[in-house]
């Protein structure tokens, strides 16, 4: 900034006013940078309005063809077929059964992976299994979309025969591997946050090292690896490309993991693969629901936040 | 029997050695976790380099896509890559830093920066899909740049932003106060004390939180399929404003066609893929550790 205004103030014929002046301009530069910065500090606000903006406005074409209570309670999806029915229940359904089965893997195994990490690992295993679980975590989904269909699908067939080349199981798996680094850092962080007075005090009073993990650290940590899971769930609920890769595009009422299922986000997935015209109720469908999707993962998201904050235990 | 009693008795259990014996059982139940992350890593990486090592090929990095399976190459999606990586570098880093600067350096301590900060913590959580929604919207349709390049990479920039933005944040944060206050000290205004001072320290860990984030950006798929990117280019993208594959893109048609020869290919193509994330983790990771040496000294 100095070097534009100098010349400025050179021009003038010195003494006591052209400094004064050099320091205006030099002020007026200030300005319009930390004006600039700010607008940069606005478009991540922006970029939530119009995430708003976009779902709502698109959709609100659609609640006028398709009442909000059959949206809601539907239990049949066929937007893309003659007989067109738009009841979410079906993607929900296929959305919570994925999500529910990546839980069952990812929730005790990333947490007894941060227990030990957090309790056990010395510190030269942990500098070798941490980076190995950030590369995990770093692996783009559409490999592990890949790995679902072509090699957990084909042994999960042979050990359930009756399990198709499209089913929600293996895309549960991945999807439940895909989280277990996240929710493995995220409960290891909460448990070393825990003090070592306390541990020590435990093990004072004879504890072994089992029941200092469990009955005082991860109790101690339990906001942080609670919040974690819920983040997990979320990330699960919105992951797409293994699920639409894994768990094909049959939306259904089903609670069997066997079977094939539609998840929201695979449904985006097929509308904007296929020759949808703009402006067409199946198009406006992938704002709809994607207004669902974004509400449900943003509602827990939102609570994750309050509980890392609210219900932390604070010790001195 | 003990364990049969009430829930307070349970609790305690008197027997030392039987408690010993609890806690290997537990150690070893913690240590198998572990090991399924690890062994699902090496099944993961073995599976693509037994499924992909006999179609990787210099010809398959230069030639087009094809219906022939023995012809078929990932030229336009490496091109499409690599323009995808160097747009979004250059959308998501002047926005990413200038908001990080603004709210370490800048910003009062009041409710909009405190909406600000939530705001970006919330962002990071939103489905990369939704993201490809708004791109749809926005940048396709209400900007009009269709279904090229810069629509993909301007949706693959907001999608990385929070995460450039809290790197660069915490990188600013490690700058010692002592810098700044001597700067502003001998006269220097805030900004000259940001550009001279704060940044040159903070820009090997911005740097380091940058790659990262390009590193997620050419790994997704789900946006730029709603943006519109196309899997069989057969031509080689020369501008912003052209049709686009990237490598995801094509691993995903691949993946989806029933041949095998197809799934081979798909197969090569994540090893490509893969490598191209593996040099720039480790870039980041010299990155980081050279700063933290030099800080140690």
């Amino acid at each position: 900034m100095r070097d534009q205004v100098a010349p400025q103030a050179g021009s003038d014929s010195g003494g006591p006013g052209a400094d004064l002046r050099w320091r205006a301009g030099r002020r007026v530069g200030e300005g319009v940078i930390a004006g600039l910065l700010f607008l940069c500090g606005l478009v991540s606000v922006l970029t939530t309005v119009g995430i708003v903006v976009v779902l709502v406005t698109e959709s609100s074409g659609f609640f006028r063809e398709v009442p909000l209570v059959d949206f809601l309670t539907g239990t049949r999806w066929s937007p893309l077929y003659t007989n067109q029915r738009f009841g979410i229940l079906p993607l929900l359904n296929g959305t919570l059964l994925i999500a529910v089965g990546a839980m069952l893997i990812a929730l005790p195994i990333g947490l007894t992976s941060a227990i030990y990490l957090s309790e056990y690992a010395s510190p030269r295993v942990r500098g070798i299994v941490k980076p190995l679980l950030e590369i995990l975590a770093g692996i783009p989904t559409v490999v592990y979309g890949y790995f679902a269909l072509l090699f957990i699908t084909p042994l999960l067939r042979v050990a359930f025969p009756s399990a198709g080349v499209y089913n929600a199981a293996s895309a549960a798996i991945v999807v439940g591997i895909m989280i277990i680094p996240m929710v493995a850092s995220l409960s290891e962080d909460a448990l070393s946050a825990v003090p070592r007075s306390l541990r020590e005090a435990a093990y004072g009073l004879g504890a072994t090292k089992f029941e200092v993990s469990t009955r005082v650290a991860v109790p101690a940590a339990l906001s942080g690896i609670v919040a974690s899971f819920i983040l997990a769930i979320s990330r699960a609920v919105g992951e797409t490309m293994a699920v639409t890769l894994a768990a094909g595009a049959t939306p259904h009422m089903t609670l069997s993991f066997l079977d094939s299922v539609q998840t929201m986000t695979a449904y985006i997935v097929q509308v904007s693969l296929g020759e949808t015209p703009h402006g067409s109720i199946e198009y406006k469908t992938i704002f709809a629901v994607g207004l669902v999707l974004f509400c449900m993962t943003l509602a827990m998201n939102l609570v994750s936040n309050r509980i890392t904050t609210r219900f932390r235990e604070v010790y001195e | 029997m003990r364990e049969a009693g009430p829930a307070r008795d349970a609790r305690f259990e008197p027997r030392l050695a039987r408690r010993r014996r609890n806690g290997r059982m537990f150690q070893a139940v913690c240590l198998a976790s572990i090991a399924v992350s690890l062994v699902t890593l090496a099944t993961l990486l073995a599976d693509i380099a037994i499924d992909g090592a006999a179609w990787l090929s210099g010809e398959f990095l230069t030639s087009f896509p094809s219906r022939i399976s023995s012809r078929a190459g990932i030229r336009p999606a490496i091109l499409g890559t690599i323009w995808i990586m160097v747009l979004v570098a250059l959308i998501s880093f002047p926005f990413g830093v200038g908001a990080a600067i603004y709210l370490e350096e800048y910003a009062p301590r009041g409710r909009l920066t405190k909406l600000i900060q939530t705001n970006i913590a919330n962002l990071a959580g939103v489905p990369s899909i939704v993201y490809g929604i708004l791109g749809l919207a926005i940048f396709v349709r209400y900007f009009g740049f269709g279904r090229s390049l810069l629509a993909g990479a301007a949706t693959l920039a907001l999608l990385v932003l929070p995460v450039v933005i809290i790197a660069a944040q915490e990188a600013i944060r490690a700058v010692p106060s002592s810098l700044r206050e001597a700067a502003y000290g001998v006269g220097a205004t805030r900004w000259q004390v940001v550009r001279s001072h704060v940044l040159p320290v903070a820009m090997p860990g911005i740097l380091t939180g940058m790659i990262l984030s390009l590193s997620r950006a050419i790994g997704e798929t789900a946006p730029l399929i709603m943006v519109g990117a196309l899997a069989f280019v057969a031509f080689t993208p020369t501008s912003p404003m052209d049709l686009f594959t990237v490598l995801p893109i094509q691993i995903f048609n691949w993946t989806a066609r029933p041949q095998a020869d197809f799934h081979g290919l798909a197969a090569a193509a994540i090893a490509v893929l893969l490598v191209l994330l593996l040099l720039m983790n480790m870039t980041a990771i010299l990155l980081r550790n050279r700063y933290q040496s030099k800080r140690g000294q």
